[in-house]
């Protein structure tokens, strides 16, 4: 059955272009077609894969120790990709995941530095679990700034949007200094996951990595993170801090 | 010591002159605290490739490890040996060469310049369907040139394990060139890491193999040297297109060892003379992805042939070699003194070296490597009138062509020089492909046939430039095109994407269609920031160097396109059927940069 497929599959490649192809005329055309597939698959087409872990990291806050991750994937060609994303925050003490976040994304190239994504984040934690729709754009903004801006519809229909940048200064060929600002705001209340509406949290950090090599770089750093409005409310309701910095130290890696 | 058994003593003579070879392993240099590239290497007499001569030939391609340096890596090699065996014919006979595939995957021999029956051009899925694991396949063609050339593998990423090698076909009328001995000079590169990963590296992060960018400290300098308005404004200039202006080359000294005839800078491939001797170097670069720039200090370079082609003698004391090319050059060391040839990369991330000495035992100083060059506002040919004022790099660059124009090149011709064809479609002549694979860039290329290469604007003795070469015969077909094309080579960086107006290989629709006999002129815009040596299979094109009229234009396999360049060739498109055209850096053509061109039968529709 597969090679019947085959024979149609070549004829169909083969038949209107058996005098197009000069080689034809000196070789088995069906060799011939299968070369030329080879040849266009080589030359431009090829399936590439990305694991970039951007952050694995350990905070120090007061004695209340967080693991915090942050990472994506993608495999695809140059123009349409499968992306995922993923991030979370690990309680070391209370041995609890705090928050998990998926994103199975589907991206497509628009334009030269430009991707735009859709698809969907699901967060298993916290408690209760929400789905979003996404939709969102990433890439390289004039001057070298990371990009990544999401809009996020959840099934409890609250729109909510997060906007992420990081820069690198280039301090020699292998120590890189990376500032990074991540905002999340809301457009409404969604008092069971304690965001509120308006500009919800902040983070900026600036991280200091050694490239042992490029694909694997330890770091050391300091991270501010502070929730506002209604999301602060939220979360001092809670007896939690809203307003801390907290020293961190973690690897990046790519493969 | 291992690598000196390997070695075959063969050496390629013209006149008697017997050696004495008792010498051989007597004098060994070896100064292991030294930098790497300080170290003189062991000075060992490995004058010769190993040589096969006739008209039948046995080829065997296999897997197997290679050691570099004492670390055993992953190779496909022809009979086993790097570079693959020397390949010496005879202009006028028939060869048959009898290929056989022992990997398990296909294989392919391109002969790189030679002219011949399409079919038998060894690129598989254009020319043939490529060998089977097993198989063996059989050349036969009929040799109608003399002069250097090579082979090599078309397929998938061989070449860059070592399946390359040189020919020499020797002329069957009186050479032109006299010398009294020759060698066979072939440039690599060489990693250990799989070629695949390379790519797919590239794909990732394109910038992975560059140890040699812009920093902080470096920035702080320029602040303290050109005023901090200025370096922030060319910082802010680049970061504004997201261009990298240390981009030179994508695959660096990072992961290569640059090989000369196969060997490394510490093994110091060696090369003897009699002083007063003409020695000739035919200069191949087979490497992958590196362009060099070549210089024996001390040591005028005659060049005497480009491409396989000889040229009018042209004396210069350095030239740049871009991939796929060849030069042939003449040296006479009058003394008895050993010179060092030194072929830096072009970003000067490495070198490969070489000994030429009267003497075992004998060594020249190496260079340090020059500072590494960055790119200017030219090569992304914006409008340099206004940006050059601002940018001391572009602006010593400007000067440093001024002067190449005035040293000797008076008869420029500026229909040639600028870029106003007459016949040139308005349409194509500025417009740019669209996409994510195309950063258009370049709004006003210019023609910099004249120019010294990148980072040798400078260098303090002559250095050669595209229109100082001149065909020693006249061309064969004088005829003005009747068709002109324009192609633009494009790509973006930052996705590690190449490819002819923004599409790649794999999505072309059909070839570009030549007509038998037709005269065409092409003209190539590199959109691009980086020099690409583009190759035609099949024919050779003469490069309009100075004016459309000139009958002895230089006639070329392959030309070094610079970034923001617009130039053209002339082609006769005398050799019916399937033929690949493609950037010659191999990563590029495996992105995509390439297209095959079909000279079909019959007059082109009016």
């Amino acid at each position: 059955m597969k090679s019947l497929i085959m024979i149609l599959l070549m004829l169909v490649a083969v038949t209107p272009v058996l005098a197009q192809n000069a080689a034809d005329n000196y070789y088995d055309p069906w060799e011939m077609a299968k070369a030329r597939e080879a040849l266009k698959a080589e030359h431009g087409n090829q399936i590439n894969t990305l694991i970039l872990g951007e952050r694995l990291e350990y905070h120090s806050n007061h004695g209340d120790s967080l693991m915090i991750w942050q990472a994506q994937a993608w495999v695809g060609g140059d123009v349409q990709k499968l992306w995922l994303k993923t991030e979370g925050e690990f309680d070391i003490e209370d041995g609890e995941f705090e928050e998990v976040e998926l994103q199975a994304l589907y991206s497509q190239a628009v334009s030269p530095f430009w991707d735009l994504q859709v698809g969907i984040r699901h967060d298993f934690d916290p408690e209760p679990t929400r789905t979003y729709a996404v939709l969102g754009a990433q890439g390289l903004a004039p001057y070298w700034f990371e990009l990544d801006g999401q809009l996020m519809l959840s099934d409890e229909g609250d729109l909510s949007i997060r906007l992420e940048a990081e820069y690198e200064f280039r301090i020699s060929q292998r120590i890189m200094l990376q500032p990074r600002l991540e905002l999340n705001g809301s457009f409404s209340d969604d008092d069971d996951i304690s965001v509120g509406s308006g500009l919800s949290t902040a983070a900026a950090g600036l991280r200091l990595r050694y490239e042992i090599s490029r694909e694997f770089a330890p770091y050391v750093g300091v991270s501010w993170n502070r929730s506002f409005g209604n999301t602060d409310d939220f979360v001092r309701a809670k007896g939690q801090e809203s307003d801390h910095v907290s020293l961190v130290a973690g690897i990046r890696f790519w493969y | 010591m291992r690598f000196m058994t390997q070695l075959h003593q063969t050496k390629i003579r013209r006149r008697q002159f017997l050696r004495n070879t008792a010498l051989l392993g007597g004098a060994i240099a070896f100064q292991a605290k030294l930098p790497a590239w300080a170290k003189s290497g062991r000075n060992t007499d490995l004058s010769g490739l190993k040589a096969m001569a006739g008209s039948q030939f046995a080829l065997q391609v296999a897997a197997t490890k290679h050691a570099i340096d004492g670390k055993q890596g992953r190779a496909v090699l022809i009979n086993g040996q790097l570079p693959a065996p020397l390949l010496r014919w005879r202009e006028g006979d028939a060869l048959t060469l009898n290929v056989t595939n022992q990997l398990e995957s296909d294989t392919s021999i391109h002969w790189h310049g030679i002219l011949l029956p399409f079919q038998m051009d060894g690129v598989p899925g254009v020319s043939f369907p490529g060998i089977k694991p097993g198989k063996t396949f059989t050349y036969e063609f009929p040799l109608m040139q003399a002069g250097t050339y090579w082979y090599h593998s078309h397929s998938g990423l061989q070449e860059q394990l070592g399946h390359y090698g040189p020919i020499i076909i020797e002329p069957k009328d009186a050479d032109p060139v006299a010398f009294d001995r020759e060698y066979v000079v072939v440039l690599s590169d060489w990693t250990f890491e799989d070629p695949h990963r390379v790519y797919a590296k590239l794909k990732k992060m394109s910038d992975n193999y560059n140890f040699q960018q812009q920093t902080v400290g470096d920035f702080l300098d320029d602040a303290q040297k050109e005023g901090f308005d200025r370096a922030l404004s060319e910082r802010l200039m680049w970061g504004a297109m997201r261009m990298n202006p240390t981009d030179i080359a994508d695959v660096t000294g990072a992961t290569y060892t640059y090989l000369l005839n196969g060997h490394s800078p510490l093994e110091n491939w060696t090369g003897l003379f009699e002083p007063g001797e003409r020695v000739r170097l035919r200069f191949i670069n087979a490497a992958a992805m590196s362009i060099f720039n070549v210089r024996i200090p001390g040591l005028p370079m005659t060049v005497v042939q480009a491409d396989g082609l000889n040229v009018e003698p042209i004396e210069t004391d350095e030239f740049q070699i871009g991939v796929a090319e060849t030069y042939d050059v003449i040296v006479q060391p009058k003394e008895r003194l050993a010179y060092t040839l030194m072929a830096e990369s072009n970003d000067r991330s490495g070198f490969a070296r070489a000994t030429l000495t009267p003497q075992l035992g004998l060594v020249a100083p190496v260079p340090e490597l020059r500072p590494r060059p960055t790119l200017t506002m030219k090569d992304m040919a914006m409008d340099h009138g206004t940006h050059q004022k601002d940018n001391p790099a572009a602006a010593r660059n400007k000067l440093a062509n001024t002067d190449h124009i005035h040293m000797g090149h008076g008869g420029v011709d500026h229909a040639v020089m600028g870029h106003d064809m007459p016949a040139m479609n308005k349409d194509q002549a500025h417009g740019h492909a669209k996409g994510p694979g195309v950063v258009g860039l370049a709004t006003n290329p210019t023609n910099r046939l004249a120019e010294r290469p990148h980072g040798l604007e400078d260098a303090p003795h002559r250095v050669l430039v595209y229109t100082e070469l001149r065909a020693l015969d006249r061309n064969p077909d004088v005829r003005e095109p009747e068709r002109e094309m324009e192609l633009h080579l494009t790509s973006n960086m930052e996705r590690y994407m190449w490819s002819f107006d923004g599409v790649k290989f794999s999505e072309v629709d059909g070839p570009i269609v030549f007509h038998d006999n037709e005269r065409l002129r092409l003209t190539m815009v590199n959109d691009t920031m980086m020099p690409h040596p583009i190759h035609l299979h099949g024919m050779f094109f003469e490069v309009l160097t100075r004016n459309t009229a000139d009958t002895h234009k230089p006639r070329k396999h392959t030309i070094v396109v610079k970034p923001g360049e617009k130039l053209s060739i002339d082609i006769t498109a005398d050799a019916v059927g399937d033929w690949a055209f493609h950037c010659h850096l191999l990563y590029h053509m495996h992105a995509g940069m390439m297209r095959v061109v079909s000279v079909r039968e019959g007059k082109a529709p009016a």
